[in-house]
């Protein structure tokens, strides 16, 4: 380090713990308590990143989050590498690596300079315009585009680290840890409110708890020795939680505010392991209040944007609070008192100050009186015309303003400095209080937007409201909060504040230069390379609403959001189209107020906790017996069983041809089951499916289908009459927590007469289905004492039977056409009458197999599935099962939808059955069905639902559905596929023992 | 998120609960009596106003039961919760 840049005075940099860190791989030095920020600068370092467009030098120009240049990408792991973090916010650890973004080969070199030569060809909406014609073209120019753009590189590999969400309920929220924060805390607690603190940095206090001018006192004390008590105060204080580096990311509705604390991003990285590192809150508050204070703002002037140009604020909190020099040789650029403070800092730190360039014509306040008697240069009614030095600033060309501010007079002044500190005045933080649905109003006396109308319990107090001096910001903070709190006295009733008062404002949003506009380059938004010249482009263009203004020159759209550009773009727009502020509106601020990282927004569902996924009872042995398993709902089940090394379709073919030749056994325990009681239960089912239930006697299945009101099919299932009054009902796989609530809904607001209860008992049982002519033996081998004959147990009935004292429902119900029984017994035993079953049919060769072979056999059967064969458009009357309507009831759900003039077209898609001229040919799922490819546009009359080959009847089947399909059968169609055209046939739905023979063995 | 103060449990997160709807559209009791445009009435047509809506929630993750609210869909405050069956309010 060759200049020295650190003061020794500091409190919060603690010099004895030197850390080592990496940028751009050269290793420096800073301590602990620093930024990136402030460490970087204190190696000299302002240059740290290129702008977006043009790849301008861009400089380190804040101390906070509202950074637009020092975007950094951090760390060299693949995995936990982030990009896009703001340096002043991230606090230096040892081992910290960083480097700069957007720039190529190198931040000191970078080819995309060349953007900035080439500016005049870059105006607003230049994308836009250039790379929207041909629009076929636009997949070539993105690789360019995004080649050359990009902020930052993604991790690519898994985040390792942990984190964590928690709900947080409190009866006073306050964000924002300064004074004013601090204080209605205080004031809160003491009056027994519960209350949680937030505060994004590191310590509490703000900018009072470095303040070091001996203008300013509370209470006859130094402001920041008497904010030190205060905190002090706090955290002893029971009735107060203080989260600090938690930020607050977003205000919703109801009180409902998510906050994200950084548990270990300050932590060198060996010190993070096994710690969670971010958490997000949830936090319900009764009341909010606001105290995120306020932003300082830029001045817009012809190449404001030079490394070394840095906010006064920052240069002042880099003095006072890390005991950092920005510059040896400093100038302040002003239109407000707040930067000499900035001066004194200055001064007192023995920093040497060439002059201040104030576009003021005078100022006798306190603070600019005692800062004259230093004998520092002031420039008053100056402005600055002009900047030089091109990876830092070196020099100011400084002019005198004429008497409307929107020219420069007289002679160029040109002064050195290293280092320009740049104050335009302050923007309160009202960021949450908009997200929150807040409407502002605007202050015309600061040029502000200030919180206005509010439908929730919240208060904004202090810089957040637009109180910027100390006595107003204590006094209105504590007359605020005890009227929002009803407190009629506190203990801060008779505080005496002092301080220094402005007394003349001046503000011109974009200030002259001697060039014409067309020439200069005074930027507004730092990241996103927007100019005034591009507003005014914008404007002469035609887009009027702000909003619009904002996408078509990208201003405030960058990672910081345009916190520091936004007012200036507004203000230019104002001047421009000689409209007042307070009628353009703002643009909207949206959440996340900082970015939040996806690691912190996921929390713990990561993997496989990312979704709960639901197992059977016989889950295990599916495993151990080699099942692959498919995704249904949110159940696991066994697709098919591969042996020695089978495929799918060896397997399915496999497991089919042994279900139908001797016998196969199926988990059916993901149907689902609904116990349905009640004496109305009757005629409940009557209401809900389309065929009649009164005359079902106890003991008997009967299959039903459900619509929705608009008549299509929604679900269907067997349901078993268990006893007078007593129903179990089964629906489909993913359908069961759907059918619950509709069926529900219905007797809650429908048919509140009927007395009828619901249960969902789907995970209460576990269901094994043994198919095939060899069923019958297997059930009596297990069941020895059951009459299985034909008489007494025929195809559609039930018997409640004990294996032990296991209770075993076992009804005679197939889905696959064969002789079926399905046992249900109590879910803890299914694994065990799962293996009763296999056990009992080992010498039939009994095959276990899954939904895939489920699906061939049903479809051989010309059993629909609904969601696969229906999708919310198929009537059954579309579905040919127009058997299952009741003629004679007067009304079920959807009845009447059967015969409106759309449902009753008979050119309606419907159920219809294909085969393929090729037996061999399978056909794709969701293939496309045409009569004549030729004639284009191709008329799609339908698409495939299900199809597969039958290993029984050796060729290929397929369902569909197809445009006035009932009247097509027989008919030769084509179905084109990418590489051939597929001849078919229109066939029965019905594919195999049209006669339902199998089903009795 | 809303916080909804279900009539049989209490305050709740939004997140326990499923928006059924516009409320007080009673089924027709004699559909068949209906014509096309009678039953598409009951069945497709929906108010979405802005200022106060007469909803039906359900506390699907929690009682089950549902209920009415008249929300302003303006700024989704919640000016009324009452049980099913019940009048709408006059507001
Ligand atoms: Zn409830």
């Amino acid at each position: 380090m060759s200049k020295n840049l650190r003061i020794n005075n500091k409190q919060f940099v603690d010099e004895t713990r030197k850390l080592s860190f990496i940028f751009n791989g050269k290793k420096l030095y800073g301590y602990k308590g620093d930024t990136l920020a402030s460490a970087l600068l204190s190696n000299d370092i302002h240059l740290v990143g290129r702008s977006f467009k043009y790849h301008r030098p861009r400089g380190i120009m804040t101390s906070g989050s509202e950074e637009p240049n020092a975007i950094l990408q951090i760390g060299n792991d693949d995995a936990l590498t982030e990009p896009n973090v703001r340096a002043t916010e991230i606090e230096l650890y040892d081992g910290l690596i960083c480097n700069s973004q957007n720039c190529w080969p190198s931040v000191n070199f970078d080819i995309g300079g060349i953007n900035n030569l080439l500016s005049p060809l870059l105006p607003a909406g230049f994308y836009y315009k250039t790379f929207m014609w041909p629009a076929s073209f636009w997949e070539k120019y993105e690789y360019f585009i995004r080649k050359s753009a990009g902020l930052g590189k993604s991790p690519t590999k898994q985040d390792p680290d942990m984190y964590d969400h928690r709900y947080m309920h409190c009866d006073i929220l306050i964000v924002g840890g300064g004074v004013s924060g601090l204080i209605a805390a205080k004031i809160a607690s003491d009056d027994n409110k519960k209350v949680l603190l937030l505060e994004d940095k590191e310590l509490l206090g703000g900018s009072l708890i470095y303040d070091d001018n001996d203008i300013s006192k509370i209470d006859n004390q130094k402001s920041s020795e008497w904010l030190k008590k205060l905190i002090e105060n706090i955290k002893n204080d029971k009735n107060i939680i203080i989260k600090t580096r938690t930020s607050l990311a977003a205000y919703h509705n109801y009180n409902f505010l998510l906050a994200r604390q950084n548990l270990t991003d300050h932590l060198s990285v060996n010190d993070r392991n096994n710690k969670i590192r971010q958490r997000l809150y949830k936090i319900r508050a009764k009341k909010v209040i606001i105290s995120t204070g306020a932003i300082e703002r830029p001045q817009v002037f012809h190449n404001n944007d030079r490394p070394g140009i840095m906010l006064a604020s920052a240069v002042k909190k880099y003095i006072d609070y890390y005991g950092v020099r920005c510059g040896l040789e400093n100038v302040i650029f002003t239109n407000n008192d707040s930067a000499y403070e900035t001066a004194l800092s200055l001064h007192k730190s023995g920093t040497k100050l060439n002059a201040i360039v104030d576009i003021r014509e005078n100022s006798s306040s306190e603070i600019v009186n005692k800062v004259k008697s230093l004998g520092i240069q002031i420039y008053w009614n100056h402005t600055i015309a002009n900047t030089k030095g091109y990876k830092r600033i070196n020099k100011v060309t400084i002019m005198k303003l004429n008497d409307k501010g929107n020219d420069v007079i007289g002679k160029k002044i040109e002064l050195n400095c290293d280092c320009l500190a740049i104050s335009g005045g302050w923007t309160p933080m009202v960021h949450l209080f908009t997200q929150s649905g807040g409407k502002l109003k605007f202050d015309n006396k600061d040029n502000i937007f200030v919180p206005d109308k509010t439908n929730l319990n919240q208060l904004s107090i202090g810089s957040a409201k637009g109180d910027f001096e100390l006595d107003d910001v204590l006094k209105n903070s504590i007359k605020d909060t005890k009227k929002f709190l009803q407190i009629e006295n506190s203990n801060y009733d008779k505080i005496d504040v002092q301080c220094s008062k402005e007394k003349e404002k001046k503000n011109i949003w974009l200030l002259p230069s001697d060039k014409p506009l067309s020439k200069t380059k005074p930027f507004l938004d730092y990241q996103n390379d927007s100019t005034a010249k591009d507003i005014k482009l914008a404007l002469r263009e035609g887009f009027k609403s702000i909003e619009h203004v904002k996408r078509y020159t990208t201003t405030g759209m960058g990672t910081d959001q345009g916190k520091l550009a936004n007012m200036h773009a507004l203000g230019i727009v104002a001047d421009t189209t000689n409209t007042n502020m307070g009628d353009l509106g703002t643009t909207t601020f949206r959440p996340p107020y900082t970015p939040l990282t996806f690691g912190t927004i996921v929390g713990r569902n990561v993997g496989q906790f990312f979704d709960i996924f639901r197992k059977t009872p016989m889950h295990e042995w599916h495993v151990d017996n080699n099942a692959k398993f498919e995704n249904v709902g949110q159940w696991k089940r066994a697709w098919y069983y591969p042996k020695d090394g089978e495929t799918m379709h060896d397997a399915v073919q496999r497991e089919s041809k042994a279900a139908r030749e001797s016998s196969g056994i199926l988990d059916a325990s993901t149907l689902g089951k609904i116990d349905i009681q009640g004496t109305d239960a009757n005629e409940f089912l009557n209401r809900v499916y389309t065929n009649a239930w009164s005359k079902l006697q106890i003991g008997k299945c009967r299959y039903g289908l459900m619509l929705n009101e608009d008549g299509m099919v929604y679900d269907d299932g067997v349901t078993t009459k268990l006893g007078e009054n007593h129903y179990l009902m089964t629906t489909t796989t993913g359908g069961a927590a759907n059918v619950m609530s509709k069926l529900e809904d219905y007797l809650q607001t429908e048919w509140p007469e009927l007395n009828v209860f619901l249960t969902s008992v789907t995970d209460h049982y576990a269901t094994a289905s043994v198919c095939g002519p060899n069923a019958k033996k297997i059930i009596n081998k297990i069941f020895k004492d059951l009459d299985l004959s034909d008489e007494s147990f025929p195809h559609m009935s039930f018997k409640e039977v004990k294996l032990g004292n296991i209770n075993c429902r076992v009804m005679r119900i197939s889905f696959t056409g064969e002789l079926s029984y399905e046992i249900n017994v109590e879910a803890s035993y299914g694994k065990y009458i799962w293996e009763k079953c296999i056990e009992a049919g080992k010498e039939f060769n009994i095959t276990p197999y899954g939904t895939e072979t489920m699906h061939l056999l049903r479809a051989e059967k010309g059993f629909i599935i609904v969601g696969q064969d229906t999708d919310g458009t198929m009537t059954p009357v579309d579905l040919q099962m127009d058997w299952i309507i009741s003629k004679k009831k007067y009304d079920f759900i959807g009845k009447r939808s059967l015969y409106r003039s759309d449902t009753i077209r008979e050119d309606r898609k419907q159920l219809v059955g294909l085969l393929t001229d090729d037996p061999n040919e399978i056909l794709e799922e969701g293939a496309q069905i045409v009569k004549d490819e030729n004639k284009k546009p191709i008329n799609m009359l339908g698409h495939v639902t299900s199809s597969y080959f039958s290993p029984t009847l050796k060729k290929s089947i397929a369902l569909a559905v197809l445009k006035e399909g009932k009247k097509l059968k027989g008919q030769k169609l084509l179905v084109p596929m990418i590489d051939k055209t597929i001849k078919v046939t229109v066939s029965d739905t019905v594919f195999l023992d049209k006669e339902n023979e199998r089903i009795n063995g | 998120m809303f916080l909804i103060n279900c009539p049989y449990c209490g305050e709740r997160d939004q997140s326990e609960f499923v928006s059924g709807g516009e409320a007080h559209i009673a089924r027709p009791k004699q559909p068949t009596e209906l014509n096309d445009d009678q039953w598409a009435e009951y069945l497709f047509m929906r108010k979405n106003i802005k200022g106060i809506q007469f909803e039906r929630w359900n506390h699907a993750h929690g009682c089950r039961k549902w209920f009415n609210v008249a929300r302003d869909t303006s700024n989704d405050k919640i000016e009324k919760i009452y049980k099913m069956g019940e009048q709408p309010p006059k507001l």
